[in-house]
C-alpha cells in the first residue's frame, strides 16, 4: 500500500467536501474491493474517505412501493433484512450470495454499485429491477449509471447516497460462480414488473451488465424457463478467460436465466 | 497395552498451542533490531539485465541497503544447488543451468529475484523497491513443456541444448518393444498432468540474524527440513559454516514440498543480515509464493498399454516431457524420475516396462517435489491408462484390475522397474472399497441420475505408492547428493518424563503425538509425558526432514532403536537394582521385572536412579539418553484402493462428488485419527487437481493464475464427507511395521475422479475437469444433445 | 499523518498512533503482539484473518485500522474466557482432529463461531456454505466440518455460549 491520509467525515456534506478539496481523493465504503486494490498498490490515492461514520447513508426503508437502500447497508445487512426479505425476496438472497460471510459483514451496496465490477451481482439487480442511484447532486436510472466495465455516469466528487428499487412483482437471481474467485461468471436477474420483464446479465459482458433483450423478448411471450433456455445467446459481446469461453458464458446466460426463470414462480 | 500407544486415535498433543492462537510460526517471530527485506522481482520471462539502478532506492526513507546479485558475487557467495545427479540415457551427467541467488545478467521468470531492500519497515522496504530501475533486454520465452525441445525455442540456459535437462530411461526396452509386437490389443493415450502451485496456508518467509561477537548465522525459516538447508547454505552456497550455523523452523504452516527446496529469500536474509549488521526479516504475500515458491506436476505423456487377449498387461510404454521451470530446484531431478519411472508396474504383474523422460527447462518457476512428488504422475498415467484399456476391451474396471493384480504371495515382488514391493494384499482392498462404495448398485443409481437429466460416473483408482525413500547406498548409487536416513535422541529426565529429538520436522502431520505414542507403546511412558523436539539444528540430532512420507517410516523407526538402547541400559540398571541377573530381566508395560517373580521397577525408578547414582552399578556410565540413527533397508509401498462417484450437470458442466470411498493400507497404523486426516488432506488435493487447480503462464511466461482470483483452490462445499478405511498389512523391513500415509489421497484421487467423469461424459478429457472443460467435452462429443 | 486509533482488543483497551495504511491485522499481530490472527494470501479470499469486529466476524487484512477505531475486536487469543480455557469451538477441532497444520484454524474458529451466532444448528451443507471464505489446505475440510457440526451440537446443549 502507498501511503495516504485518512478521514471519516460524519456528514455526507463533509465527506463531499473533503473529495472537493484533496488532490485525488478516494471515497472507501465496506472496502472489500479497494483495500485489495491498494495492497497490490494497483491504485495510489493521496487521501481515504471513509463513509462508515456517516449515519444517514445507513439502512432500509420503503417508500411507497419503493424499497430505498442506504448506500452504506452491507450485504449482509440487505440480506438478512426483514423489510427486504419481504419486498424483494430475489435481493435479498443475491446479497446473500455475494463473496462469503466476512466479504458480506463489511462490503456495501453503495460500493459495489459504484464500483461497477463486471462480475458482480448488484448492478445485474438494480438493472432488472429499474433501480434508480441517488447521489449526492442528483438521481439516475440504472439503465443509465452503468456505463461499463468498472464505470459509472458517477462524476468526480459524486457520491452514492441511496438506491431505490421499485417492488417487481416477481424476480429472482440466478449465478454461476467463477470457481476460483466466486465472482460470477454469469449472473442473470429476471424480473417482472407491470408487466413488462427485464433481464439484466452480469459476468459474462465485456461492457460489464447488460441487459438480454433476446431473452426478454423470449419471456414476454412466453414466461417459461424453457423459453429463456430456448434463446441463443450470441457469444460476440461475451467475455473470455480461462475460466469460461465467450461461447460457454452465451450458453450460461440462456441457463442461468431459465433457473431464475423457474425459481420466480 | 497403554490405551495412548500405537494403535490409539487420542488427540493432538500440538493442538492447544494453534487453537488458542500461541502457534510460533516464522512471520510470529521478531528479533530486536529488526529490518525488513522487499525483493525486486523480474516482471518478464526472460530478459537480459543491461544495468540495476539502485540509487533512489538507496536514498529512500529508513533504507539500509539496496542488494544486487553483483553485491553476492562480490562477497563469494555460491549459487543454489539440485541435490540430485540424474545421468541421461547416453552416460551424459543432467544439463545444470545457473540457480542464481540474486539474477547475475539475466532473469528466467516472472518472480525471478533481482534485487533486496533491507529498510527500517516493511512499508519502506516495499516503497523502495519500487524506485529500483532495471533495465531489462526483453526476449522471446519459452513455457510450453511439450515443445520446449523443439528446434527454435528460445534457450533457458546455455549449458542445456534444446532445453532439454536430461534424457533419462528406465526398464528394458527391447522387451517391452517385443511385448507390443505380441500383443492382442494395445491402449494407447495422451495425458497432461496439469502444473499445481502447493499452497500451502502459510507462505514462506525467513528471519536471518548474524552475530558479529559469536560469528554465528541463525536462520528462521519455513522449512521441511533445517538440518538440509544448513548443509546447503554452508556447504554450498557459503555461507559460514555448519557448526556455526543454527536454522531453527519453528511451527510451519503446511509444507507439501514446497518447503524442501532452499531459496534465494532466505540465503539473502542470512547474507544480507551480516551486510546490515541487524536481523533480517522477509515474509512473503501469497502472490511471491504463487509466482516464485516450486510448482509441482507439469508432464506432457504419451502412453500404450500392451494387452493379451484374456485383459492380461504385458508390456507398458511410456513417454514424458516433464517440466523443470527455469532452474533444477533441490528434488527437481529426483521428482520426475527415481520417484516416478520406478513405480509404472503399479499394483499390476506387469511384465515389460519402458520409460522415457525427458526434463526440460522453461521460462516459468521452477518444478519440485509437490504431495506425491512423482508418484500421482505415475498412479495418473497407469490408472487411467488401466481405466480405457478395460473400457476398450469391454471388461469391468474392477474386473479388469483383480484379473492383473500381484497375488498376495507373489511378495516380496521384484517388478521390471527397479523396485522390490515388500508387502500387500491388492484384492483385499479393492473388495473392501467395492463393498463401501455400493459399487454393485451404481447402475441404479446411474439412472436415477439419467431420470433427473444428470449424468453419473463411477471411477477406480488402485494406486502404488514409495515411502521412506532408502537405502542409502543404493540411493547414493543412483545420484543423491546425500543419504536418507533418519535420526532420534531419547533423553529421559530424571522424574521419569521424557524428551524425544527427531531429526523429522512437523507441519500439520502430528509428529508431537504419534512419535510420543511410539515412547508409549515401546517404553511405558505415558504420552503426555513426552515432548518431541524437532525443528532446531542446536537441539536435534542431523536429520533429512520430512516429505515422501518418510517421518514414520524412518523417523519413527529411529526412535524405535533408540528406546531398544534405552531398554539395554535400563536392564542393567534394573538388574542392579533387583539384585539380579541383567538375563533375568524382562522389560514390559513401562516396568522391569525379574522373570517369574513380582519383583519389579519402574523405567521412571530406572531413569531417577541413572541420574542420581548413588545405588547404581559401577561399570555404568550415569544417565538415560540414547540415540540412533535408522536407516531403511527398502522403501515401503503402501496401496489403495480410491472410488469416486460423480454426478454432471450437462447444462452447466458442473461436476458434483457424490462419494468418495478411499481404502488404503498403510501398515501398521499408529493414530488412526490422524492416518484418516492425511488421507482426507491428501484426497482434496487430489481433487483440488483433477477438477480446480491448473498454474496457467501465458505464452510470454506471465503468470495467469498468481492469485486465488483466478487459481482455483478446493473449499468446503467442493466435497461431500469422505468414507475411509485402512486394510494392514505391515511392513516387514521396519520395526513399527509401518508403510506411510501422507500422500496417499493426492496420489490415488486424480485418477479415481477422473475415471469417474470420463465414465459419466463417455468421452475422454485433461485435467482440470473444470466446468468449463466438462462442457466443451460434452459439446464436442455430441454439440445436438448438449446444446439441448 | 499519522492516525490514532483506539478499540477493545479481546476486552481491553488499546490505543495507538499509526500510518493510516496500517491494515488492522498488522495492527494486531505488530503493535499489540496478537499473532493467533494470520496472514495467507492478499486478495481477500483464505480467512487465516479473520477475527470479530462488533461481533461479527470479518478479514482482518481486508480493514484498515484506522476503519476499526472504536469497536471491539475479538481475536482468536480472546476466544475463550480464559486461557486454561478453550471455547467449545476450539474443543470441538481438537477433539475432531479439525486442525493440521494449525495456520489456517485461527481463522476457521472465529468464521465458525460467527456461524453458530446466526444458525445455533446448522446443516452440513450449511456449515460447508458459510466456510466459503476460509481455505484449508491440509484437512480436507471434512473434519473442520465435524468440528463444527459438533460445536454446534455441545453450544446448543449449553445454556450460555463462552463468547
Amino acid at each position: 500500500m502507498y501511503a495516504f491520509d485518512y478521514h471519516k467525515p460524519s456528514s455526507v456534506e463533509e465527506a463531499a467536501s473533503l473529495l472537493a478539496s484533496k488532490e485525488d481523493a478516494t471515497v472507501v465504503a465496506g472496502g472489500q474491493t479497494l483495500i485489495p486494490t491498494l495492497k497490490h498498490r494497483l491504485a495510489q490515492p493521496t487521501d481515504l474517505v471513509d463513509l462508515s461514520g456517516v449515519a444517514e447513508l445507513k439502512g432500509v426503508k420503503m417508500d411507497g412501493d419503493t424499497l430505498v437502500i442506504g448506500a452504506m447497508t452491507t450485504h449482509a445487512e440487505v440480506a438478512a433484512d426483514a423489510t427486504v426479505r419481504s419486498a424483494i425476496p430475489a435481493l435479498a438472497d443475491l446479497a446473500d450470495g455475494i463473496g462469503d460471510a466476512q466479504v458480506r459483514n463489511c462490503g456495501t451496496i453503495g460500493g459495489s454499485v459504484s464500483n461497477n465490477d463486471p462480475a458482480a451481482d448488484y448492478p445485474a439487480a438494480l438493472l432488472a429491477l429499474g433501480a434508480t442511484v441517488v447521489t449526492t447532486n442528483r438521481s439516475i436510472s440504472a439503465d443509465d449509471f452503468f456505463t461499463g466495465m468498472f464505470d459509472t455516469a458517477l462524476e468526480p466528487g459524486e457520491i452514492v447516497t441511496e438506491i431505490r428499487l421499485p417492488k417487481p412483482a416477481r424476480a429472482a437471481y440466478a449465478k454461476f460462480p467463477n470457481p476460483a474467485s466466486r465472482y460470477a461468471i454469469v449472473g442473470v436477474m429476471v424480473a417482472e414488473s407491470g408487466g413488462q420483464i427485464r433481464v439484466a446479465v452480469t459476468g459474462a459482458g465485456q461492457d460489464g451488465v447488460f441487459r438480454a433483450t433476446d431473452i426478454e423478448q423470449a419471456l414476454s411471450g412466453a414466461f417459461s424457463a424453457e423459453a429463456a433456455k430456448a434463446v441463443k445467446v450470441s457469444p460476440e459481446t461475451m467475455s473470455a478467460d480461462i475460466h469460461a469461453s465467450a461461447d460457454y458464458r452465451a450458453h450460461l446466460v440462456s441457463v442461468m436465466a431459465s433457473r431464475a426463470v423457474a425459481a420466480c414462480s | 497395552m497403554a490405551d495412548d500407544g500405537i494403535g490409539a486415535s487420542i488427540t493432538r498433543k500440538e493442538d492447544r498451542r494453534f487453537l488458542v492462537g500461541r502457534g510460533t510460526y516464522t512471520d510470529d517471530i521478531n528479533r530486536p533490531h529488526q529490518t525488513y527485506a522487499a525483493f525486486v522481482r523480474s516482471p518478464h520471462a526472460h530478459a537480459g539485465i543491461r544495468g540495476i539502478d539502485t540509487s533512489a532506492a538507496e536514498s529512500a526513507p529508513g533504507v539500509l541497503a539496496v542488494l544486487t546479485g553483483k553485491d553476492l558475487a562480490d562477497d563469494g557467495i555460491g549459487d543454489l544447488i539440485c541435490g540430485w545427479l540424474i545421468h541421461s540415457r547416453d552416460g551424459e551427467p543432467m544439463k545444470v543451468g545457473e540457480y542464481a541467488v540474486l539474477a547475475k545478467d539475466t532473469v528466467r521468470f516472472v518472480g525471478h529475484h533481482v534485487a533486496v531492500v533491507v529498510a527500517e519497515t516493511l512499508a519502506e522496504a516495499r516503497d523502495a523497491a519500487e524506485l529500483v530501475e532495471v533495465d531489462y533486454d526483453v526476449r522471446p520465452a519459452c513455457i510450453a513443456t511439450a515443445t520446449a525441445t523443439a528446434n527454435g525455442q528460445p534457450q533457458v540456459h546455455p549449458e542445456a541444448p534444446n532445453n532439454r535437462a536430461f534424457d533419462w530411461e528406465l526398464g528394458d526396452k527391447a522387451a517391452t518393444d517385443a511385448a507390443f509386437e505380441n500383443a492382442h490389443h494395445v491402449t494407447k493415450i495422451d495425458i497432461v498432468n496439469n502444473r499445481l502451485i502447493p499452497n500451502a496456508m502459510e507462505p514462506r518467509a525467513a528471519i536471518g540474524e548474524y552475530d558479529f561477537g559469536t560469528e554465528d548465522y541463525t536462520l528462521y525459516t519455513t522449512s521441511q527440513n533445517p538440518h538440509v538447508a544448513r548443509l546447503v547454505l554452508t556447504a554450498f552456497v557459503g555461507i559460514g559454516a555448519e557448526h556455526n550455523m543454527r536454522v531453527i523452523a519453528p511451527d510451519v504452516g503446511g509444507g507439501f514440498g514446497s518447503k524442501i527446496n532452499i531459496y534465494p529469500e532466505e540465503t539473502v536474509c542470512l547474507w544480507a543480515s551480516k551486510k546490515v549488521s541487524r536481523p533480517v526479516k522477509w515474509t512473503g504475500d501469497r502472490s511471491e509464493s504463487f509466482m516464485a515458491d516450486t510448482h509441482g506436476r507439469d508432464h506432457v505423456t504419451t502412453a500404450e498399454l500392451a494387452l493379451d487377449a484374456d485383459g492380461k498387461m504385458l508390456g507398458l510404454r511410456v513417454h514424458t516431457f516433464a517440466n523443470i521451470g527455469a532452474h533444477l530446484a533441490l528434488f527437481g531431478s529426483v521428482t520426475p524420475t527415481y520417484l516416478h519411472g520406478t513405480l509404472f508396474s503399479g499394483q499390476y504383474v506387469l511384465p515389460a516396462i519402458y520409460v522415457n523422460l525427458e526434463a526440460v527447462y522453461t521460462h516459468t518457476a521452477p518444478v519440485d517435489a509437490y504431495r506425491g512428488a512423482g508418484r500421482p504422475e505415475t498412479a495418473y498415467i497407469v490408472e487411467r491408462i488401466a481405466e480405457v484399456a478395460a473400457r476398450e476391451l469391454g471388461m469391468d474396471s474392477a474386473e479388469f484390475r483383480r484379473r492383473n493384480f500381484i497375488q498376495p504371495d507373489q511378495f516380496p515382488y521384484q517388478t521390471p522397474v527397479a523396485l522390490t514391493y515388500d508387502s500387500g494384499d491388492y484384492p483385499a482392498i479393492l473388495d473392501r472399497a467395492l463393498a463401501m462404495s455400493d459399487y454393485d448398485t451404481f447402475p441404479q443409481r446411474r439412472a436415477e441420475s439419467e431420470a433427473k437429466g444428470k449424468l453419473r460416473g463411477i471411477g477406480l483408482s488402485c494406486y502404488i505408492e514409495a515411502c521412506g525413500i532408502a537405502p542409502s547406498a543404493v540411493i547414493g548409487s543412483l545420484g543423491a547428493g546425500v543419504g536418507l536416513w533418519e535420526s532420534a535422541k531419547i533423553r529421559f529426565n530424571a522424574t521419569g518424563n521424557v524428551l524425544v529429538y527427531t531429526g523429522a520436522h512437523s507441519h500439520g502431520q502430528g509428529h508431537e503425538t504419534t512419535f510420543a505414542q511410539i515412547i508409549s507403546s515401546h517404553l511405558g511412558i505415558p504420552a503426555d509425558h513426552v515432548e518431541i523436539v524437532h525443528g532446531d539444528t542446536e537441539k536435534t540430532p542431523m536429520g533429512m526432514g520430512t516429505y515422501g512420507s518418510r517421518s514414520l517410516a524412518v523417523g519413527g523407526s529411529a526412535i524405535v532403536k533408540a528406546a531398544e538402547k534405552i531398554v539395554a541400559k535400563g536392564t542393567k540398571i534394573a538388574a542392579h537394582l533387583l539384585e539380579a541377573s541383567e538375563a533375568d530381566i524382562e522389560f514390559k508395560d513401562g516396568a522391569f521385572t525379574v522373570a517369574g517373580t513380582d519383583r519389579s521397577t519402574t523405567i521412571q525408578e530406572v531413569a531417577f536412579a541413572a541420574y542420581v547414582p548413588h545405588n547404581y552399578p559401577e561399570d555404568l556410565e550415569p544417565g538415560l539418553e540414547e540415540s540412533a540413527f535408522y536407516d531403511p533397508g527398502n522403501f515401503t509401498y503402501p496401496a489403495g484402493t480410491h472410488i469416486c462417484e460423480v454426478e454432471i450437470d450437462p447444462d452447466t458442466g458442473v461436476v458434483e462428488i457424490v462419494n468418495f470411498t478411499a481404502v488404503d493400507d498403510f501398515g501398521t497404523v499408529v493414530n488412526p485419527m490422524i492416518v484418516e486426516g492425511q488421507v482426507h488432506g491428501g484426497i482434496a488435493q487430489g481433487v483440488g487437481q483433477a477438477m480446480m487447480e491448473n498454474c496457467v503462464y501465458d505464452d510470454d511466461g506471465a503468470l495467469i493464475t498468481g492469485s486465488y482470483m483466478d487459481y482455483c483452490m478446493p473449499r468446503a462445499q467442493d466435497f461431500p464427507g469422505f468414507k475411509v478405511a485402512t486394510t494392514e498389512t505391515p511392513c516387514p523391513h521396519n520395526p513399527l511395521g509401518v508403510k506411510g500415509c501422507g500422500e496417499a489421497g493426492a496420489i490415488a484421487a486424480p485418477p479415481a475422479v477422473m475415471n469417474a467423469i470420463t465414465d459419466a461424459i463417455g468421452t475422454d478429457m485433461q485435467m482440470p475437469a473444470t466446468p468449463l472443460r466438462v462442457w466443451q467435452a460434452l459439446q464436442a462429443k455430441a454439440p445436438a444433445m448438449a446444446a439441448e | 499523518m499519522a492516525v490514532s486509533v483506539s478499540l477493545n482488543v479481546n476486552g481491553k483497551s488499546v490505543s495507538r498512533e499509526v500510518e493510516p495504511r496500517t491494515l488492522l491485522v498488522e495492527f494486531l499481530r505488530e503493535e499489540l503482539g496478537l499473532t493467533g490472527t494470520h496472514v495467507g494470501c492478499d486478495t481477500s479470499q483464505c480467512g487465516a484473518c479473520v477475527v470479530h469486529v462488533d461481533g461479527k466476524s470479518v478479514k482482518a487484512c481486508t480493514m484498515l485500522a484506522a476503519q476499526a477505531n472504536g469497536t471491539s475486536v475479538l481475536t482468536i487469543e480472546g476466544l475463550a474466557p480464559n486461557p486454561e480455557d478453550l471455547h467449545p469451538m476450539q474443543a470441538a477441532f481438537r477433539d475432531n482432529h479439525g486442525l493440521q497444520c494449525g495456520f489456517c484454524t485461527p481463522g476457521m474458529i472465529m468464521s465458525a463461531v460467527d456461524l453458530l451466532q446466526h444458525n445455533a444448528d446448522p446443516s452440513e451443507q450449511e456449515v460447508r456454505e458459510w466456510l466459503e471464505g476460509n481455505i484449508c489446505r491440509c484437512t480436507g475440510y471434512h473434519n473442520i466440518v465435524k468440528a463444527v457440526l459438533d460445536a454446534a451440537g455441545r453450544m446448543r446443549g449449553q445454556p450460555q455460549a463462552a463468547e
